[in-house]
């Protein structure tokens, strides 16, 4: 089993070593195989079809988290100009999990923020797997109202398991950092864009994702807990993580019909992780709309309507006055 | 248990069986009630008097939402806010059970109609909103009608210029409303920016427990934080804490006293000082006359 692949692409994955074979053997000889490569190429390509066409919920959230899906850093070397980063929240430390800086989108200057998980092994621990401490918080707070004073439109990526279960971010008030950001974003007076790229964990994602404009990419998730935490609780079974997966709901098509996620990105054929470079022009596409549509309000209205939206997430029944 | 064929009922004690079958027989149910730290057997009537505060260790015990607000507010007048809002199951939700049968379920054992109550009224006469959640009610969960709750008591003190004052008890998110729970911790969050840009005070206070959603939005956003003694209060959970650091946790960990060495709340209250306290920092943050 190709460790790249996820379960259910393993069809892919052999199909495609089939095709990488023939090529090596077609170079080397006189015999021509390009039809037969063309032919797998175009097998291949129904086959992904096909596989992608009617993803599980559960098949999704693995994918959210696909071991070479593109992660925050990778969409920044795609999509911006020239990226400084900022460190530090002037308190403590520099969490590595949640990154920031200033960078130009076309030719805007905006501040971006978002989290990172490592892709080798030495860099995800570094990166805490991009799970954020309450520093990361408070530097992504920091810059944020840096931003704000500066007139710098906030772009934010959501790629996270969740904020950091340990000993030493409660010490810190992980949830002091956590509700200080949501209470302090909804009043910025700068536009503000989160679009999810990876796994939407929960608070840890939340806390840098109060927003005028809310995208996901097409298999990307965000949900108050992991399939897995919500089915160790409720089916007292983490196995069950598929079912609970599709229960909360928790894709971007399913949140954009429940009215939470304004805009689905469709990623390349077979998942952004296939073609790096496609996703991220469609990410950047997004968010260029995005921002010009917010940067024509003016400042009240943007907040105005950014409190509405909050006020909207909200599913209750009233009775009638003189019951 | 069937008395014939259990061989283990045949050499057990008699005296601890005749023990068990005349505490069962000759105390009125419910008289009693061990305290789950110090293991007292205390009765109840006293323990009422005292607030359902341990006479023998001072733990303080869980009690339900209106019996809080009932210990907090003057007698008269009280409005509750918020009272026609109900919830609903818009994404049909089930797990081992329907989210719809669960709701339906804690409804019958609380009396109430979801996990936070508000109240209108005035502690010493000074006017004032207080909301406390039952943690009865689904584990205090934060779902959509704690937050629209939540954010009507907010409105009311922003119309009447009040004090807002929040007793927490939550196990956090409310799961079965998905991300329409979390998204609780925006709104709620932004409703409190709101009472800051009005100058108007919002009082946390923490009891036991409160954790994840509800922890890391509205409980921790207090001009003053204020915590009952041993209350657990954290964001994750200890046993997923422990699952992850692999590592075991210090003594004391989460507990009130602990945030308060980290600088995470103003102060530790008893619940027989809690309304005097409150009283009394509220009327000093709106330059009230103190009452006599």
């Amino acid at each position: 089993m190709n460790p790249n692949f996820l379960e259910f692409e393993q069809p892919i994955a052999e199909l495609e070593a089939k095709i990488e074979e023939l090529r090596l053997v077609g170079s080397g000889s006189k015999v021509n195989i390009s039809d037969e490569i063309a032919k797998l190429q175009e097998k291949n390509l129904s086959l992904t079809e096909s596989i992608f066409k009617n993803l599980t919920p559960w098949q999704i959230s693995q994918l959210s988290r696909h071991p070479r899906r593109p992660y925050f850093l990778d969409y920044i070397r795609r999509m911006f100009g020239e990226f400084d980063e900022l460190h530090g929240d002037r308190t403590f430390s520099d969490d590595a999990a949640i990154m920031g800086g200033i960078t130009r989108l076309d030719d805007k200057p905006v501040m971006i923020i978002g989290h990172q998980k490592g892709r080798s092994t030495k860099d995800k621990v570094r990166r805490n797997f991009g799970m954020p401490k309450p520093e990361g918080y408070r530097k992504a707070l920091r810059l944020m109202e840096m931003a704000e004073r500066f007139k710098l439109p906030i772009l934010t990526f959501i790629d996270t398991p969740g904020a950091f279960p340990g000993i030493d971010a409660e010490e810190r008030g992980q949830s002091e950092a956590i509700a200080r950001n949501l209470m302090v974003m909804s009043k910025l007076k700068t536009p503000i864009i989160a679009t999810v790229i990876g796994e939407g964990g929960s608070g840890g994602a939340l806390a840098i994702g109060v927003c005028d404009h809310l995208q996901m990419l097409q298999y990307s998730t965000y949900s108050v807990i992991s399939p897995e935490g919500c089915a160790s609780i409720l089916w007292r079974s983490a196995d069950k993580a598929p079912d609970a997966a599709e229960a909360m709901g928790l894709t971007a098509g399913r949140l954009n019909d429940l009215g939470i996620v304004d805009e689905v990105i469709q990623e390349p054929l077979g998942g952004a992780h296939r073609d790096h470079d496609h996703a991220a022009l469609r990410v950047k596409e997004s968010l260029a709309k995005a921002l010009e549509r917010l940067q024509t309000l003016s400042t009240e209205d943007l907040v105005d309507q950014r409190y509405k939206r909050l006020l909207s997430y909200s599913n209750v029944s009233r009775k009638s006055a003189e019951e | 248990m069937s008395n014939n064929n259990n061989w283990l009922e045949k050499i057990l004690p008699a005296i601890r069986k005749s023990d068990n079958d005349s505490r069962r027989t000759n105390i009125p149910e419910g008289l009693w009630r061990k305290c789950p730290r110090c293991e007292g057997v205390l009765y109840r009537p006293e323990l009422e008097r005292n607030l359902e505060v341990c006479p023998k260790c001072e733990h303080h015990l869980r009690i339900p939402a209106r019996r809080r607000l009932a210990l907090f507010l003057d007698e008269t007048p009280q409005t509750e806010i918020g009272a026609d809002i109900g919830p609903v199951d818009r994404l049909k939700f089930k797990d081992t059970k329907k989210y719809k049968d669960r709701i339906t379920a804690a409804q019958k054992s609380t009396g109430e109609t979801d996990a936070l109550i508000v109240l209108r009224g005035k502690v010493n006469g000074l006017p004032l909103v207080a909301a406390a959640f039952e943690f009865n009610f689904m584990g205090g969960s934060m779902g959509s009608v704690v937050g629209e709750r939540f954010i009507q008591a907010v409105d009311v003190c922003l119309e009447n210029k009040l004090p807002f004052v929040c007793f927490a008890a939550s196990g956090g998110a409310r799961m079965q409303e998905a991300l329409f729970s979390l998204m609780q911790m925006a709104r709620t969050s932004a409703a409190l920016q709101k009472m800051r840009d009005a100058g108007l005070p919002f009082f946390s206070v923490l009891t036991d427990p409160v954790y994840g959603g509800v922890s890391a939005s509205l409980a921790m956003l207090g001009d003053i934080n204020i915590a009952e003694p041993g209350a657990l209060i954290g964001f994750a959970g200890p046993r997923v804490i422990e699952q992850t650091v692999r590592q075991k946790l210090p003594e004391g960990f989460q507990r009130s006293e602990f945030l308060l060495d980290h600088g995470a709340i103003d102060m530790i209250v008893s619940r027989h000082d809690m309304r005097e306290t409150i009283y009394r920092l509220l009327a000093g943050l709106t330059h009230a006359p103190l009452a006599s």
